[in-house]
């Protein structure tokens, strides 16, 4: 069997990447987007870990996903908290009806 | 090497199908609250995988802030808007073709370039698990700065929730 290395790693937060992409492309709810940035960030996580596990030793990659971590949680904080928001004032949370700003 | 050799791709193999299973259920999915507990799978499986690459403290923070609050956090999002008429949502057959191109071509340029690369020439792999001591003195010294500000990013977070989840009146 092949031992794992970087690449491996690196493969399967691309492949992460790309879902969140899609996730965050095909839903209309915008909690569903909220999932997908959560993926993505995820995908960027795994990134930073591999790199320090395989390529640099040092401990720095981690401390930057710890930071990554604490940024996701301050996102989705507010950002349920705009769609509350938004939920009170139009009784639903579809992005496409999100028009209102519009001119 | 904390894990055996043989082992090692055994269970990488397993968290990297169970990540990858939760991602694409995530896509597919056309219930918001399935998806939210797809992610559930999603970051525990990440999380396994940072055990894997020997960054247990990164792990635990994972299981507790990611998939104990943050995802909390977006049920409660999820049950408390739910009562709309769009909670069930479908893209277009158009939609989704088109997407779905995207990604595989992202993903097809990303895979040409992550394996046309050898990436152990020069490489410094870590040969212990980062200890919590560690990564305390990171904190506290090198990224002093960052870590200031982020408790200050959470107070402003914190009021910034308060204020805009408030009712009107």
């Amino acid at each position: 069997m092949t031992s794992i290395g970087l690449q491996h790693y690196l493969l399967l937060a691309a492949a992460l990447f790309c879902l969140g992409i899609l996730t965050m492309t095909l839903k209309r709810n915008a909690i569903g987007i909220l999932i997908g940035v959560e993926l993505i960030l995820n995908a960027a996580n795994l990134n930073l870990v591999a790199f320090t596990r395989y390529r640099t030793g040092a401990i720095d990659g981690q401390i930057v996903a710890v930071f990554i971590i604490l940024l996701a949680a301050a996102e989705a904080a507010i950002a349920i908290a705009i769609f509350m928001n938004f939920y009170n004032s139009l009784a639903t949370i579809d992005v496409d009806r999100a028009d209102q700003l519009q001119g | 090497m904390n894990v055996n050799t043989w082992l090692e791709p055994i269970v990488f193999f397993l968290f990297a199908g169970v990540v990858l299973f939760s991602a694409i259920g995530i896509v597919l999915t056309r219930n918001i609250v399935r998806a939210a507990l797809f992610l559930l799978g999603t970051l525990g499986g990440v999380a396994g995988l940072y055990f894997l690459l020997m960054a247990n403290l990164l792990a635990a923070i994972q299981l507790i802030v990611y998939a104990g609050g943050t995802l909390v956090l977006i049920v409660f999002g999820v049950m408390l808007t739910s009562k709309s008429p769009w909670v069930r949502f479908a893209p277009s057959r158009s939609e989704a073709a088109a997407a779905t191109t995207i990604g595989l071509v992202l993903f097809a340029a990303l895979a040409k370039i992550v394996t046309g690369i050898d990436w152990t020439v020069a490489a410094h792999p870590a040969d212990q698990p980062a200890t919590v001591r560690q990564v305390g003195n990171l904190l506290l010294q090198q990224y002093l700065v960052p870590f200031e500000v982020a408790s200050v990013l959470l107070l402003v977070v914190m009021i910034g929730a308060a204020y805009l989840a408030r009712p009107e009146n």
